[in-house]
């Protein structure tokens, strides 16, 4: 495959997303506040209160690290989806920014890096308020944020994966439903794996949700255990193996 | 190469997914001209500026843009290059002057500077009263303005337009066309591409023309003109003798009620529709006058139900020469030449804006 071409522009564009997005975070955040609340109220604690205890956790306490997790997880995937196509096919972005300096690559690491930046943001949001709540119970929880960005780095390529593959607006509510939706349900944000059959319980190692639930989780509980080294390292690996291919996929759409 | 040429294009070619765009074109471009690409939709012309600014890879052949070659330095290139795209693509989430910093951001201009330039580009473009406006507020011209402010922000050498007027009411027009000249009388190299020939022959010093991936030809305005056409076209339309009168009453409608009496200079320039008939043989009523006035021709051209002569020397003494034939005309005129004549005569097809 060629060269990748990056040169520290990325930074500039980013800067560009940042400053957008600065604009009006309060807006953004705060709607994305409001369907993990909605999950924690009626979830955690409605539903909850009727749930016996789960791996010896109250529900709500169960509940809370996940949506941590899957809140990152949607706000990312948004932003690499519909957020990359509207810049690239409609606003006509991407083509302004390489008629300078900046490379094809350059634009599409900054969507990434972006893409990261969102899920570290609204994650970190939702483990306030679970602070908040009194549902975090340990320090470990401060590592949370930078697993957060790595599992967005990940989370970032994938969307943009499919965005690469299927550029066509109506087709992103697929992604949705047939990848995002399973993943969002089967990872362990809602209950643990183990009770699945054993072939499910494997499919999950595949999915990055699923890691990252674990991940927060433990580190939210204080469940420290060298298990949860491997399962950062194996999304970082992942990150790093995969990185090449929007980059690809994404200048083969735009560059003609 | 001498050192004059801003752009050198030998054997450019562009194919996409096999289908030839640009068919191995030959130009170059000197320095502080203002050089044209002129031809119809789907000439080429917007591939052919893509491959200049880096954007589209070249298919085949050389291409140099500032002593430097598209494939191996196109950062190098871009960063001294203005790029005003054929579709406007203002940052529609940002204001009018952030767009310009932001874009100058990419430029590693830094903060200061770009802001500096910004409000001189601003008021340059009449632009300085609008620069906390949201973009998709602002009017087409005023958008076409603010791409062309934006291509200046790193000072240029050269600033490549693609259709930088199009869709602009001739006001708005002319007042693009009066700030291309002051940035020419800068120093700065101008390309630019349009279907326009008013436009082409306003600003450009040299201008290839463009059909179906090639380049039909190349030169000044006014060479072109003296080269293929002369100073002076005229018009005879239709003829009673003829066997075509009324085949097409719509499109000689107006000309028919003052026939003669034209006035020479009325007919602005317009758009012929002209249909494949160039090697059709003329048909009764046109061999007639042909072979009355061929001493005063140096060629002629059938555009639809349309004859154009263009004469010898004096297209006024051709003008009285076929008023003095014993047929009537629906449209009988002389005016001046243009490109389109040179484009018509070159492709036997019209420049349809
Ligand atoms: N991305 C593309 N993929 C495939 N074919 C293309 C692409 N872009 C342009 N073409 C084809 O290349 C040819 C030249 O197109 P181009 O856009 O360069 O013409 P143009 O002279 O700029 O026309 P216009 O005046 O309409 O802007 C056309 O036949 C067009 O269909
Ligand atoms: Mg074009």
């Amino acid at each position: 495959m060629r060269r990748i071409d990056i040169s520290p522009l990325v930074w500039q564009v980013l800067r560009r997303h940042l400053i957008i997005f600065g604009r009006n975070w309060k807006v953004n955040i705060s709607f994305n506040f409001f369907e993990p609340l909605l999950y924690i109220a009626a979830l955690g604690m409605g539903l909850g209160a009727y749930v016996k205890p789960m791996e010896g956790l109250p529900y709500l306490n169960f509940l809370a690290p996940g949506l941590v997790a899957s809140s990152a997880m949607f706000a990312t995937s948004y932003e690499c989806t519909y957020g990359t196509f509207v810049r690239m096919e409609f606003q006509k972005t991407f083509q302004a920014m390489v008629a300078t300096p900046v490379s094809m690559d350059d634009v599409i690491t900054a969507e990434i890096l972006y893409g990261a930046f969102k899920s570290t943001l609204y994650g970190s949001v939702i483990l306030v308020v679970i602070l908040v709540l009194g549902l975090v119970s340990s320090p470990w929880a401060l590592l949370v944020p930078p697993v957060l960005a790595v599992a967005g780095l990940l989370f970032a390529e994938l969307s943009m994966l499919w965005t690469g593959l299927v550029p066509n607006i109506d087709n992103f509510n697929y992604f949705f439903s047939l990848i995002m939706t399973p993943l969002f349900l089967f990872s362990g944000v809602f209950f643990p794996l183990s009770g699945l059959p054993r072939l499910v319980r494997e499919a999950a190692w595949l999915s990055p949700l699923y890691h990252l639930v674990n991940l927060v989780r433990s580190l939210v509980l204080g469940q420290i255990n060298p298990g949860l080294a491997w399962e950062f390292i194996w999304l970082l690996a992942l990150a790093v193996a995969i990185f090449p291919l929007p980059l690809y996929l994404m200048r083969r759409l735009v560059i003609k | 190469m001498t050192e004059k040429d801003i752009i050198v294009a030998e054997n450019l070619t562009k194919e996409y997914n096999g289908k030839t765009a640009v068919n191995g074109i030959n130009f170059r471009v000197r320095a502080r001209e203002c050089f044209g690409f002129l031809g119809p939709n789907g000439a080429g012309k917007t591939t052919t500026v893509n491959m200049i600014y880096c954007f589209s890879p070249v298919t085949a052949g050389r291409l140099t843009v500032l002593g430097l070659d598209v494939r191996e330095h196109p950062r190098e290139i871009k960063s001294r290059l203005g790029v005003v795209p054929q579709e406007n693509n203002l940052d529609p989430d940002l204001r009018v002057l952030q767009n310009l910093l932001v874009y100058a951001s990419y430029f590693r201009i830094p903060a200061a500077v770009a802001r500096e330039r910004a409000m001189e580009l601003l008021a340059f473009f009449d632009l300085d009263d609008r620069t906390q406006e949201k973009v998709d507020r602002l009017s087409g011209g005023m958008k076409r303005r603010l791409t062309i402010a934006r291509a200046l922000i790193n000072n240029p050498a050269l600033v490549i337009l693609d259709e930088p007027t199009t869709g602009l009411d001739p006001q708005a027009r002319h007042l693009v066309w009066q700030r291309l000249r002051r940035l020419k009388e800068r120093g700065v190299t101008l390309v630019l591409t349009t279907h326009y020939l008013e436009e082409a022959g306003q600003l450009c010093d040299r201008l290839v023309i463009m059909d179906r991936g090639e380049i039909l030809e190349e030169g000044g305005p006014g060479e072109l003109l003296a080269k293929h056409i002369g100073r002076e076209v005229v018009e005879v339309g239709g003829s009673d003798t003829g066997n075509r009168i009324g085949a097409n009453p719509g499109q000689n409608g107006p000309a028919m009620a003052s026939g003669r009496d034209e006035k020479a200079t009325a007919l602005p320039a317009r758009t012929i529709e002209a249909r494949n008939e160039k090697h059709q043989p003329p048909s009764d009523w046109e061999t007639l006058v042909l072979s009355r006035v061929n001493h005063l021709l140096r060629g002629h051209l059938m555009v639809g139900d349309n004859l154009f002569l263009f004469p010898r020397e004096s297209g006024q003494e051709l003008l009285q020469a076929l008023q003095a034939q014993p047929v009537h005309f629906f449209h009988l005129l002389l005016r001046p030449a243009t490109l389109e004549d040179v484009f018509l005569k070159l492709t036997g097809r019209g420049l349809t804006a």
